[in-house]
């Protein structure tokens, strides 16, 4: 169910994983993932997958709806276990367990907590002023007492986003956070999302169907289709990101050609 | 603008007014036998009279003090075992369709049973009120358990709370909206099952006090009784009220304008 349970299966690993803490070819690894597979009875919705997340980068995954990228990620953050193949999440150096977070598409805000509260979810007492000032950080200090039901769905997700990172994770898994706001609250989002992983330092794992939004978010883009990984390239531009820096159409289009392929054929 | 604030409060007021003025007119014309029903102001005096001599005090300590009895019995143990059917599996698998068998007996056909097994003393009176109370607070709170939205739940899992804490901070509050309606039909319930337990036989409380005026005729003091009844309801029914007002806050059906 959590996150120690794949590490006591994998006991070998976890030795394996010791060695390989340290920098591998230059590459530091947070996530690897070797011949995944996830099946539900018949259905085989991972199809042993291939993948290392390199730490402090950030990655996104597109594809279309029922491709299989949000059960990868379901994988990753340890809510489910795969039926085959070797999880690994190597620890950064400082500590013995790699700290992932999630953020789902709906904000999962308890209703009867105040936002302060919910954002002290599994949290110690004391660190009140901690939470409070990662909420100063996403800007809804002066909202800690209102009831989730009197926030815009931005800022319930802007509330999520503080709920994971008062937590100092090393890895944020954000599955497909952004998908039911509206088009401004967006971009506002994105720009949030990406301060904040520049600043925590974080290893960003994100979910999209928005190609555009994996373009102007990812160091890497990795696209899946139907259990498999399709796609697996680097995104060169420089940050900040605008949609109309030279070669952010053309890779918008591109990725989201290949998207679409499965469509055509 | 003022007038029809004063009409929109007083409208309400208006029909029962009415009645009891026709009532009233009714009895003094002689329209109304005193026998069928006394008029309005008997029944005022026979309630200051009753007051006086401290009986409906009395009577109304000892009836409240058996329905509150019963429903922190039949409660409890609605309460206990809703929990564990909405908890755990097994307790489910074992107990639910059981429960839900014996719910479909109404609790009144079991009087002859209950005076066989605990005579006609306060024991009997205790077990028909629990018994009531019973079911509309097991089926809510197993129910409001039951749907909680898993996915608070699977959130809060991840976030590292599970046992106590996991129960405490987002099993109890989710499916507590539902558990206070299951408490709001049990004290309905509860003054029901208490004046039927009441009038079958009792030597003290309201319902023994209107069947010993039914026996001298007492009209006035037998609607006394039938009044206090429903005072009493209306009570629980507000102190239920003020509960959902105060533990539901965070509900939007409950927010009120002045926190906007």
């Amino acid at each position: 169910m959590n996150l120690i349970d794949i590490d006591t299966l994998t006991p070998a690993f976890r030795r394996v994983e010791t060695h390989a803490r340290a920098p591998l070819g230059g590459r530091d690894i947070a996530v690897s993932l070797r011949g995944v597979e996830k099946r539900f009875g018949e259905r085989t919705v991972l199809d042993r997958l291939d993948l290392s997340i390199e730490r402090g980068s950030f990655v996104s995954i597109v594809g279309r709806s029922g491709c299989g990228k949000s059960t990868l990620l379901r994988l990753i953050a340890g809510l489910d276990q795969p039926t085959g193949g070797i999880l690994q999440r190597n620890a950064a150096a400082r500590s013995d367990e790699l700290q992932v977070r999630i953020m789902f598409q709906d904000a999962r805000l308890l209703p009867w907590k105040g936002v302060l509260d919910n954002v002290m979810i599994g949290l110690p007492r004391d660190k009140r002023d901690e939470a409070r000032a990662t909420l100063a950080e996403v800007g809804l200090a002066e909202r800690e007492k209102d009831w989730p039901s009197r926030l815009s769905g931005g800022q319930r997700q802007r509330v999520a986003l503080a709920r994971a990172l008062v937590h100092r994770p090393d890895l944020l898994l954000l599955d497909e956070p952004l998908g039911a706001l509206d088009a401004l609250t967006r971009i506002e989002m994105q720009g949030l999302i990406e301060r904040l992983w520049r600043e925590h330092r974080l290893t960003a794992l994100l979910v999209t169907h928005d190609v555009q939004e994996a373009v102007s978010l990812g160091d890497r883009i990795v696209l899946i289709d139907a259990g498999r990984i399709t796609l697996d390239t680097d995104v060169p531009l420089p940050r900040p990101r605008t949609r109309t820096a030279p070669g952010f159409a053309e890779l918008e289009e591109q990725v989201l050609s290949r998207v679409l392929q499965r469509g055509s054929t | 603008m003022k007038l029809a604030f004063i009409a929109r409060r007083a409208l309400p007021w208006l029909v029962p007014l009415m009645i009891l003025i026709a009532w009233e007119s009714a009895a003094r014309t002689g329209g109304l036998s005193s026998r069928v029903l006394p008029e309005p102001l008997a029944v005022v005096k026979a309630a200051w009279a009753l007051i006086e001599s401290g009986d409906l005090w009395a009577n109304v300590k000892v009836s409240a003090g058996r329905a509150l009895a019963g429903f922190a019995m039949g409660g409890g143990i609605g309460f206990v075992l809703g929990l564990a059917t909405g908890l755990f599996k097994p307790a489910e698998i074992a107990l639910d369709s059981t429960v839900q068998m014996i719910r479909n007996i109404p609790a009144l056909a079991m009087i002859p049973l209950l005076i066989l097994w605990f005579g006609i003393g306060e024991e009997a009176k205790l077990v028909l009120v629990a018994l009531g109370v019973f079911f509309p607070v097991y089926v809510n709170t197993y129910h409001g358990i039951r749907s909680v939205d898993r996915d608070l739940i699977e959130m809060a899992r991840s976030y590292g709370l599970s046992g106590f804490a996991l129960y405490r901070d987002v099993i109890l509050p989710g499916a507590l909206p539902s558990i206070l309606v299951g408490v709001r039909f049990a004290f309905g319930l509860m003054w029901v099952m208490l004046i039927v337990a009441e009038t079958i036989s009792a030597q003290s409380g309201i319902g023994y006090m209107t069947m010993n005026a039914r026996e001298f005729l007492q009209t006035d003091v037998v609607v006394v009784g039938i009044l206090l009844y429903a005072l009493l309801g209306k009570l629980a029914d507000m102190a239920a009220r003020a509960i959902e007002r105060a533990t539901l806050r965070w509900h939007p059906a409950y927010q009120t304008k002045a926190q906007s």
